[in-house]
């Protein structure tokens, strides 16, 4: 089983991180945002992938908790970013509790498809819904912290961005410690062989229900963190575009190691960025090449590059052992 | 003897297809029965039915007295019946510990969130298994670079880890070589030893099926066609012209 840093050292890199925010130039706030809020998400992806599934459709869970967290700010003038981060992490959990069950029967493809449909219900409903400012959507007001207003964008930027890099920073603690849990290993084997899981006497459905509603609360948290940032919400957070940019994050990122998600999260928005700076006609051809070469040079993702060494050194290790005992290789 | 299992007319058609003719068997509690019959003979089916992978169209299975034909397969591995694959059936980007560490996590009412899976007792019990196959030393090798004849053990094993009432093994020394076969049973016999479990296992090697069993079970068209101790069955005319073909 693979090592990995120990929870106080991720907790002493999140603050590290969080307080390092204070020394960047104000562009680099706003990006590293979306890019934390992205990241949440599609560790979500990552987690229910560990089951063998992918989900197209993380759009729902994102706009269920962005429109959750909007019509509480705006009927009950619920400002608190924490607490709307809360209010979206549970109005994404709530749904996935209820679709998770129901499409854990089904596999690959169909998986695939289903959970892509449903947000396309659910933007199709958001889209002809004029009590929720039908296609062009609603605004919000500015968030606020404890009690504290923020004026000052910079202020505003920061806080935004502390929230976001802790909330996704613990939400990778707990994704770590739950790849090496009992419950982490069992969800690889369904991935694996869902048959032989039954056979276990396991329940391969409830363990990829249970992968689904985390997933869909780290989807509902995200589309709180957009909701903040943006002050806006509209039927494109369900759409099937912005589903497919978490899955990109997500292939990027490969499925091995948490911290991968950040770095392919990060890299993504500052190719995005400087693409549109420089090629703005071209961006997307660039982010289909930087794609393109990372699943051609890197096919189990951005994580690859650490995990597979580490892999590497423990099998040889052992194949040196055994050759050593004088059984077959 | 109390018979573990029970199964009374029990019928199963895929289309026209006859897999299960009204069969009636007794499986006693700590025997060792080999089931034969040619390709189609509904040897799998009767497997597939006990373990709950394929509902029966009619009859009951009754396990120690309690009727178990509409359980799904983790309902049957919990009240005690194990089963290992003609293919293999392994996670096979996990370890050979790894495989085993999913198989005693299954164990428990929950499973944790947060515990770590790897810990020194599971660990201990993983290789513990693995040693009764003397395969301790592949512990820490990932499936997919482990020879057929291997995997097939670690399938056995890992159907062990329950400590199952009643064991089914499908075919456990098919593609493995001949000279290696009568080893590799030796093997699954010793290790399966220790747990006291009925064994029940599916073969085509007349060989293995005399030198191991205590009974035959013939199968023929989904109906049982010769029933009894192992040269006794062999040599049962109709089992030598539906099944074995002649060959002793």
């Amino acid at each position: 089983m693979r090592k990995s840093l120990h929870p106080v050292v991720m907790i002493a890199l999140v603050a590290a991180v969080t307080l390092a925010g204070r020394a960047l130039p104000t562009w680099t706030l706003s990006l590293a945002t979306i890019a934390a809020s992205n990241a949440l998400i599609a560790l979500g992806i990552v987690v229910l992938a560990r089951t063998g599934n992918v989900s197209f459709g993380q759009g729902l869970f994102f706009a269920a908790g962005g429109y959750g967290v909007a019509l509480i700010a705006n009927a009950w003038g619920l400002t608190d970013a924490v607490a709307q981060v809360i209010v979206g992490a549970l109005c994404g959990g709530l749904l996935g509790l209820v679709v998770g069950p129901l499409i854990a029967r089904y596999s690959g493809i169909f998986f695939g498809m289903l959970t892509l449909a449903l947000s396309m219900v659910f933007y199709g409903a958001l889209v002809k819904s004029t009590a929720l400012g039908g296609s062009d959507g609603f605004n919000v007001g500015r968030p606020s912290l404890f009690g504290m207003s923020f004026t000052d964008p910079r202020e505003a930027d920061y806080m935004l961005y502390a929230i976001s890099v802790i909330v996704t920073g613990f939400a990778g603690i707990a994704a770590t410690i739950l790849f090496r849990s009992e419950f982490g290993l069992a969800s690889l084997a369904v991935r694996e062989n869902n048959l032989r899981v039954e056979y276990l006497g396991l329940s391969a459905n409830r363990i990829i229900s249970i992968n689904f509603l985390i997933a869909a609360i780290f989807a509902g948290a995200s589309g709180a963190f957009a909701l903040m940032a943006q002050r806006h919400i509209d039927p494109q957070f369900a759409y099937w575009t912005t589903s497919g940019e978490f899955v990109f994050v997500a292939v990027l990122a490969g499925n091995q190691s948490v911290a991968a998600v950040f770095v392919a999260s990060m890299a993504l928005e500052l190719v995005r960025s400087f693409s549109n700076l420089y090629l703005p006609n071209t961006w997307q051809l660039v982010l289909g090449v930087f794609l393109l070469g990372v699943i051609l040079f890197l096919p189990r993702g951005i994580g690859s590059l650490w995990i597979r060494d580490r892999r590497k050194r423990r099998i040889s290790t052992t194949a040196h052992l055994t050759v050593e005992r004088g059984a077959a290789p | 003897m109390n018979p573990v299992l029970s199964v009374r007319r029990l019928e199963k058609r895929f289309g026209a297809v006859v897999a299960a003719d009204a069969l009636t068997l007794d499986i006693p509690a700590g025997q060792k029965i080999s089931l034969i019959g040619a390709n189609g003979a509904g040897k799998t089916t009767f497997v597939n039915m006990v373990t709950g992978y394929l509902k029966p169209d009619s009859g009951t299975i009754l396990l120690d007295g309690m009727d178990i034909g509409r359980h799904s397969p983790r309902s049957v591995a919990r009240l005690g019946i194990s089963r290992s694959f003609q293919i293999p059936q392994l996670f096979v980007e996990l370890t050979a510990a790894e495989n085993l560490t999913v198989a005693i996590s299954g164990i428990g009412t929950r499973m944790s969130l947060r515990a770590p899976a790897e810990t020194q007792g599971r660990r201990d019990k993983a290789v513990e298994l693995l040693e009764r196959f003397g395969l301790a030393d592949l512990a820490d090798r990932p499936i997919s670079e482990l020879a057929g004849g291997v995997r097939k053990l670690i399938d056995i094993a890992m159907a062990l880890v329950r400590r199952p009432k009643l064991l089914l093994l499908d075919e456990p020394t098919s593609g493995v070589s001949a000279e290696e076969k009568f080893a590799t049973m030796d093997r699954v016999i010793h290790a399966v030893a220790p747990e006291a479990a009925t064994i029940v296992f599916v073969e085509h090697d007349m060989e293995i099926v005399s030198r191991y069993a205590d009974r035959v079970v013939a199968f023929y068209q989904g109906r049982v066609l010769a029933d009894g101790v192992p040269a006794e069955v062999l040599n049962n005319q109709e089992v030598r012209r539906y099944v074995t073909g002649g060959v002793r």
